[in-house]
């Protein structure tokens, strides 16, 4: 299974470098990955048929307990046939959809990523790889969302997404943190092993109330479902990929997964049943707003999300079957109408559907896609639509205010599919903004698949439900289930309740268009609600971050430095005051000649410092003081040190001289006001005092020479080498050191950066190498003018 | 600056001072020395050569930028850390080739090649912002 994972990155880096010179071919191409690793998951069906599991795990942070573990079962099997089977499709329709675009390398290294990091989602079985794999879901969904990131909608929407689910995420986090140390293990088998225990322990309540946000927030839930449709400012294959069939259902994946642990507790009905049925109810009211079909497919896709979390709350066997199946159709109907929206878009010119008609004559074969597939999303008879919205309504027969409300809102999928798979294609005349004409075979082949997939499941539905249904609802509920899934039941209630969905779908559509027009007349501009509430956060985040910056880290080199000193010593020093005060010894004794001569040097080069006149007298002088405290490092027999003393004192010298040059006269001559300079004093000589006052209490405690004595009796037999200082350096602590480094790479690119910025100006380097490794980002020279 | 004496002294001692950097920078594991000091001293020499002639002509004197002295730099620093993957230990441990070439104990090491990169970028890092200083 990390092999499966692993299949996935590597073709991910790998596409970029193959998608220019395979040209128009490069989807199908790159759509026999995902087509393999579908047919690597269908062969292990029978492992999971009566139960069982695969597992595998590879160590990766043994010392925290935090492995590669996988474990594939009839839930993961499910999401994995579903992410790597549309991941299919949507490759190929992605070479169709996006042909010529110049950032197709990327869009497929990110499209392919993400597949990879989703599998690790559904196989993971340890919460920490979870959440890894969970937050680069997030991250790939960023890019993509951004993808046209020409367009300011583009990248709000997608920093929108990526805030959202990334604050859930961290919730998530906190949540498996609580878990892991409630159970001693981050093992997710294990863990669920015994809810007895787990709910036992006193944070369990907090713990799975945090688990449940990142889940809802993924799953674009109420009160967190206004990123969704927003995101679909995303190509459409992404849309159709991640903000569809398996991205947001990771969130549906979470509480499934968890939900043997954790759902015979009374909050988990509540919560997900009161989400769930809000989500519907919210999603079903503002798709009768749009007209946009991809928008009025994503609100389509919050009611089904919102239905599969309605049905984990509810938790019985029974829901579990509903939940399994009515995903799979989801899945199945869903992915090929937003491809077929966006194959309409692409030809005809529109997603508007008020726009378009009689489409069906030039692109037949997207219409029938869309016929196939609106009948499935329609839940009519014979499609496996139909048989996952019956088990639906039967699994809520004991929630009758849910049941209530999932009618209603299948009322208004009906009218949402007919807006989208009917209305564009039918009538005489043909209407479209520009001169349409049929999809390639790379736009319709691939949905027109699933959409007879959903057909062929609707005719046989047992086939998929004892491979797919009866394992995932068994691994749902913990214990093996037993049942058959047929697409006739009888007169049931179920039926009549499908029978009144119909007739209210269709009395919403007839009545649609003046509907349409009230409801957006009366609340188009609408900006309430928790999209505001966002805004509102964002916005106040940044008047803080811009204030705070104002006040605590102002132009003024002085003020800064002032404030960061205060803080030092006002902060140590009330801490050393409520930690009971330091304990002094004094002892004082005259040093040697040298040592005393020394330290005259320092002290007069620090009056001659503060009584400066020119600023490059100033700097001159503090360099003398450097150079004493070097002096004093040669006497205490510490070379290393001093020789590094001397080396920085000058360069710093040099440095700042070079700067003092460069300043506008007009600063240089600047005196600081009166008040200025006594502030400047107090806080230089408290800070003075704090330092010499912890100096003298350190050398009061005996000095604890463990450390010491380790490197001294370590150093040579362990790291070949004799001085301490330099084998710490590159050997003990030689992480630290890779860290140090950084930061001087990181603080000399920035100074670099920042002057070339300020010289207003470029000039050719004679050492650099060829320019613009971006592809063309309109930012790529941005701030610097020619 | 235009002075003859720092020229020609510049001239003198850049060459030296090289030396003396990297000899440094080699004898540091076992005497005081090492890659930070030898960088700095390196530095040192560059910065004196820049005052005297310009730094357009010190950067030329140069084998590359020094901003991409900065890249090979932690490239050999973090190379260093994961050859020792290849032997099957963790990240940082230090490989040794300890042999005699005659009375010469000769010591190599993946440490070496880690104090090389810190040499570079602390070269690096003082060379980028000198001259970006002085560029006018």
């Amino acid at each position: 299974m990390l092999t499966a994972v692993l299949v996935g990155f590597v073709a991910a880096f790998v596409a970029p470098a193959i998608t220019r010179p395979l040209g128009d071919r490069v989807g199908w191409v790159l759509a026999l990955v995902p087509a393999a690793l579908t047919f690597w998951f269908a062969a292990q069906l029978p492992a999971v048929a009566d139960g069982g599991a695969l597992t595998q795990v590879v160590p990766w942070l043994p010392a925290l307990g935090v492995d590669l573990a996988f474990r594939l079962d009839g839930l993961s099997l499910t999401f994995a046939l579903m992410i790597t089977s549309i991941g299919t499709v949507i490759t190929v329709y992605a070479g169709g959809y996006l042909r010529g675009d110049r950032q197709l390398p990327r869009f497929f290294l990110i499209l392919l990523s993400f597949m990879a990091a989703m599998l690790g989602v559904v196989l993971a079985d340890d919460l920490i790889a979870l959440f890894v794999f969970w937050e680069l879901t997030s991250l790939t969904s960023y890019f993509l969302v951004g993808y046209k990131h020409e367009s300011s909608t583009s990248r709000d929407s997608a920093l929108q997404a990526l805030l959202v689910t990334g604050s859930g995420g961290l919730a998530m986090l906190g949540g498996f943190l609580i878990l892991g140390s409630a159970a001693g293990s981050y093992r997710i088998s294990e863990i669920l092993a015994d809810p007895a225990a787990l709910q036992a322990h006193p944070f369990f309540l907090a713990a799975m109330l945090l688990v449940i946000l990142g889940a809802l927030t993924k799953s674009a839930q109420f009160p967190f479902h206004f990123w969704l449709p927003n995101a679909m400012a995303a190509p459409t294959p992404v849309s159709a990929y991640l903000h569809s069939a398996t991205m947001v259902k990771a969130g549906v994946y979470l509480l499934a997964r968890t939900g043997p642990g954790m759902n015979d507790h009374p909050a988990w009905f509540w919560i997900l049943a009161t989400a769930g049925t809000a989500t519907i109810v919210a999603a079903a009211t503002l798709a009768l707003l749009q007209r946009d079909s991809k928008r009025l497919l994503a609100y389509s896709t919050l009611i089904a999300l919102g239905t599969l979390v309605l049905l984990i709350g509810v938790g019985t066997p029974l829901a579990a079957e509903a939940m399994i199946a009515f995903m799979i159709a989801h899945a199945l109907y869903k992915a090929p109408l937003f491809m077929i929206a966006g194959s309409v878009d692409h030809e005809a010119g529109s997603r508007d559907v008020t726009a378009l008609r009689g489409l069906g004559r030039v692109m037949p074969f997207t219409w029938a896609v869309a016929l196939l597939a609106g009948v499935s999303a329609a839940g009519l008879i014979p499609m496996f639509g139909f048989v996952g919205k019956e088990l639906a309504y039967e699994a809520l027969f004991p929630v009758p205010w849910a049941l209530a409300a999932l009618v209603a809102a299948s009322a208004v999928m009906l009218v949402i599919t007919v807006l989208v798979a009917l209305k564009p294609f039918v009538g005489r005349e043909l209407r479209a903004p520009k001169a349409a004409h049929e999809a390639p075979l790379s736009m319709w082949s691939g949905p027109m698949l699933l959409a007879l997939a959903g057909l062929a499941f609707g005719l046989m539905p047992d086939t998929i439900g004892q491979a797919l249904v009866v394992p995932g609802a068994s691994a749902m509920a913990g214990e093996p289930l037993d049942f058959h899934l047929a697409l006739w039941h009888g007169l049931t209630p179920a039926l009549w309740l499908s029978l009144a969905t119909v007739a209210a779908g269709v009395v919403l559509t007839l009545a649609w268009r003046p509907l349409h027009d009230r409801l957006r007349s009366a609340f188009g501009a609408t900006t309430f609600g928790p999209a505001g509430a966002y805004e509102g956060l964002l916005t106040g985040l940044k008047r803080v971050a811009a204030w705070q910056t104002r006040v605590l880290q102002s132009d003024d080199l002085r003020h800064h430095l002032t404030i960061i000193l205060a803080f030092a010593v006002g902060l140590s020093g009330v801490t050393l005051l409520l930690q009971g005060g330091v304990h002094i010894a004094p002892a004082f004794e005259w040093g040697s000649v040298h040592e005393v001569a020394f330290l005259a040097l320092i002290v007069v080069a620090a009056l001659a410092v503060v009584q400066a006149r020119s600023r490059l007298v100033a700097i001159t002088a503090l360099g003398v003081v450097g150079f004493g405290f070097a002096l004093v490092f040669v006497l205490f027999s510490a070379p290393d040190l001093a020789i590094t003393q001397f080396l920085v004192e000058t360069l710093i010298v040099i440095i700042v001289a070079l700067v003092l040059v460069r300043l506008p006269h007009a600063l240089l001559r600047e005196e600081p006001r009166h008040g200025e300079r006594a502030l400047s004093g107090v806080v230089a000589v408290s800070g003075g005092l704090l330092l010499t006052v912890l100096l003298l209490a350190v050398v009061t405690v005996p000095l604890d020479r463990t450390l010491s004595d380790f490197f001294e009796a370590a150093s040579y037999p362990e790291a070949h080498g004799r001085n301490i200082v330099n084998v710490i350096l590159v050997d003990f602590r030689a992480l630290d050191t890779i860290g140090e480094i950084v930061v001087l790479a990181v603080a000399a690119s920035g100074t670099y950066a920042l002057l070339r910025r300020w010289h207003g100006r470029e000039r050719p380097q004679p050492h650099d190498g060829p320019r613009g490794i971006d592809d063309g980002n309109a930012d790529g020279n941005g701030g610097r003018t020619p | 600056m235009n002075s003859l004496i720092l020229r020609s002294a510049s001239r003198l001692l850049l060459a030296v001072l090289l030396l003396f950097s990297v000899f440094l920078l080699l004898r540091g594991h076992d005497l005081p020395g090492g890659g930070f000091i030898g960088g700095l001293v390196g530095a040192a020499a560059i910065a004196l050569y820049a005052i005297a002639f310009g730094a357009p002509t010190a950067e030329r004197l140069l084998p590359t930028s020094p901003r991409r002295m900065l890249g090979l730099g932690l490239l050999a620093a973090v190379g260093a850390g994961l050859l020792a993957g290849l032997a099957s230990h963790d990240f940082l441990t230090g490989l040794w080739w300890i042999f005699d070439v005659g009375p010469v104990e000769v010591k190599l090491s993946t440490v070496l090649l880690f104090d090389v990169g810190v040499y570079l970028v602390v070269v690096g890092t003082i060379l980028t912002m000198l001259f970006a200083l002085e560029e006018h």
